[in-house]
């Protein structure tokens, strides 16, 4: 098993004619046959789309053109941030079940926008600025590498992009290989956090221990924890590696992504460690010991 | 991006906001003219800078008994004193380091009579997704330590981004406020203002500390500290206009202009990554073998050759890095674009530092190739925790 995505999702790319849509479509066909079934372009309707590899996709004109056509259940958006916000929003409006955007550097009232539109539906919508989500051997949605992959049981949720593929990659190495990565993304304003994901992990019978990568900044990693002690009590738990990024980082100065900032003593890496390790997740204190931590977790 | 307390007044000032009269300048010369512009008899004498705290800050070239960056002045002739007195040098607050922050322009205001003092920003809360008001009848004073001491004195009102400022917003707000009477009033028509102008200008965060109740019983904004989110300038030509190049650190502004994420750091470990995680990450590790990051450098997702070669130079220019760290983990970023990004650079600047390159993910292989094939000296890293030791070792 897995969550969010597997062999039957079909995606619809929203910004697939430029080249970062274009580049990271390849890749996604190319991954085990992710079903890639359409683009959308406003005045492109009609044409088709071609990767390098003589791939062809069907552009429509739009998001709901698109999902009539080919009953796809997932979108996944590249398009450039000044627009970014209203391509969610044309997917939510096309009930879409599960949305996801690549995009980074979304000015954060659209995204307050796009929030207040998607409380009132019933889509998902993972990201923005975040890497998607990857099922190994069965569908990849985003810019995560395929490559470093494997079939497995552990569940990866992080924040950061390239934190992620370090979880996938060491947990491939260390032979446990991963039901389900997901990167839910570095700005403030955001759809799924780490709580819908834990959910999703905990009830998926396949991921038999989680890793879950944060970061400074808000209070989403304290939430998790008091979540993870919350489901505990009632008898749902797996084994969880943690790290948070940042325990470094200056005060008052943003890291890169929007939502890295310490601000008004609060979202330091110290107080979510403690929170943590309060929830029983073991904190790895180096980013290239979490495969190392989680099998000696898991050995007990 | 982050503006002046006199730019924020007079932009809040265009939104309709109660603000004093006010004239900013540059030279001591000006400074009898602004007084004498202004209706008096108080004037405020303030330092502009991008820092808090500078009521309490202290001027490094003054003496110990010399009054902070804020002061008032009782005549035309006080203002002139003291203007003289704190232009040009340099200001040292709770927020601007032991370095201090040079004081380049003064903004002469009319003084008020104070009856009490309040708090009032607006922010992204981002556990609701909505701009929320942050206010507390404890003004005046360093907001942190009010939340720390009195968290009951601070009350948070979310605004609905679909209904906007409602009448209950604002009743809830004069409430948490203590207002009443004329204050009332003067509150029912700024809340709704201040949220127009943070709305308007893709403001991140505002900030009225004081927000001042008068002696007359009218609502005044006595400072401004607004901040705009860097991701919207696109749409504001006008805002990007306010940056003052002179508080920002030269080589962040350098990177700005290539849209590099870049922070100016204390070590001697130069750092260049993708992605701000493990950007992040990599300071975390440096540290964990026991030496200190240069910096933060995010290259983010679709770097171009170009853009990773600026990066590159950008880190090389900082006199204290005596060792680089290229950490790469390509997903959207491919290894072979940083791989050239790199050698174009090292070509152009040379390598006097030893340099660390760990590249994984899309197009490894390829990457790798091109810095084999460079000729360069550059030391490959198998991974993350190699990669640190190797850098660590190298730098002694």
């Amino acid at each position: 098993m897995s969550i969010l995505v597997d062999k039957n999702t079909k995606v619809i790319v929203q910004g697939l004619t430029g080249k970062t849509g274009t580049f990271h479509t390849e890749q996604a066909l190319r991954y085990y046959g992710t079903q890639m079934v359409a683009g959308t372009h406003p005045k492109k309707g009609g044409e088709n789309w071609h990767g390098s590899e003589g791939e062809t996709l069907p552009i429509y004109a739009s998001v709901a053109e698109a999902r009539d056509a080919t009953g796809a259940d997932a979108s996944v958006i590249y398009v450039p941030p000044a627009g970014a916000a209203d391509a969610i929003i044309e997917a939510i409006d096309a009930e879409v079940p599960f949305i996801t955007c690549i995009t980074e550097g979304i000015p954060v009232l659209d995204m307050v926008r796009v929030k207040a539109r998607l409380d009132r539906s019933n889509s998902r919508l993972l990201g923005p600025n975040c890497p998607g989500v990857l099922t190994p051997e069965e569908c990849k949605i985003g810019i995560m590498p395929g490559s470093i992959f494997k079939k497995g049981n552990v569940g990866i949720v992080s924040r950061s992009g390239t934190l992620t593929y370090e979880a996938v990659f060491q947990t491939t190495n260390e032979g446990l290989g991963q039901t389900t990565a997901v990167g839910i993304g570095g700005d403030p304003v955001k759809g799924t956090e780490f709580i819908d994901v834990l959910e999703l992990f905990l009830a998926d019978d396949a991921t038999q221990s989680i890793v879950m990568i944060g970061e400074i900044g808000g209070a989403a990693e304290e939430d998790a924890a008091q979540f993870l002690i919350d489901e505990a009590k009632k008898g749902r738990k797996k084994p969880v590696v943690g790290f948070i990024a940042g325990r470094t980082a200056p005060k008052g100065r943003t890291m890169g992504h929007a939502g890295a900032v310490v601000s008004g003593g609060k979202g330091d890496a110290e107080s979510k460690i403690a929170a943590m390790e309060e929830a029983g997740i073991r904190v790895s204190p180096s980013p290239a010991r979490l495969g190392s931590t989680l099998v000696e977790l898991l050995k007990g | 991006m982050n503006i002046h307390e006199y730019q924020a007044k007079q932009l809040l000032k265009g939104f309709g906001a109660p603000v004093a009269e006010g004239v900013a300048i540059t030279s001591a010369d000006e400074a009898e003219a602004a007084a004498r512009s202004l209706p008096g008899p108080l004037y405020v004498v303030k330092s502009q800078i991008h820092a808090g705290g500078r009521g309490k800050g202290k001027f490094k070239e003054l003496g110990a008994e010399a009054k902070g960056g804020v002061r008032l002045a009782k005549s035309v002739e006080d203002v002139v004193t003291n203007a003289r007195e704190m232009l040009g040098n340099t200001l040292v607050t709770a927020q601007t380091g032991d370095a201090g922050k040079q004081v380049n322009r003064l903004y002469i205001e009319d003084g008020a009579d104070i009856d009490r003092e309040l708090y009032c920003s607006l922010l992204v809360d981002r556990g609701t997704g909505r701009v929320s008001y942050v206010v507390s009848t404890e003004g005046g004073m360093d907001i942190e330590a009010v939340a720390h001491d009195t968290p009951d004195r601070i009350q948070t009102i979310d605004i609905d981004p679909e209904a906007g400022v409602t009448e209950a917003n604002i009743a809830e707000i004069n409430a948490a406020l203590k207002l009443d009477g004329a204050a009332a009033e003067d509150g029912a028509k700024l809340f709704p203002i201040l949220y127009k102008a943070f709305l308007d200008t893709d403001m991140s965060m505002l900030e009225i500390n004081p927000l001042i109740v008068m002696e007359n019983g009218r609502l005044r904004v006595l400072d401004a500290k607004v901040s705009f989110d860097g991701n919207a300038l696109f749409r504001h030509p006008d805002i990007k206009e306010l940056r003052d190049e002179t508080e920002e650190d030269a080589k962040e502004i350098e990177a700005s202009e290539w849209d590099l994420a870049y922070v100016a750091l204390d070590g001697n470990i130069g750092c260049m990554v993708n992605g701000a995680g493990l950007a992040m990450a990599t300071m975390d590790i440096i540290k964990l073998y026991g030496k200190e990051p240069a910096n933060f450098c995010d290259v983010g997702g679709g770097a171009s050759k170009e853009k990773v070669a600026a990066a590159f130079k950008i880190i090389t220019a900082d006199p204290n890095v005596q060792g680089i760290l290229v950490n790469i983990f390509g997903g959207i970023m491919r290894c072979d674009v940083i791989a050239e990004g790199v050698v174009a650079a090292v070509k152009e600047v040379g390598l006097e530092v030893p340099l660390v390159v760990r590249l994984e993910g899309t197009n490894v292989d390829a990457g790798k190739r091109i810095l084999n094939e460079s000729g360069l000296a550059i030391t490959a890293a198998d991974d993350l925790d190699d990669a640190a030791q190797k850098i660590v070792a190298a730098v002694g």
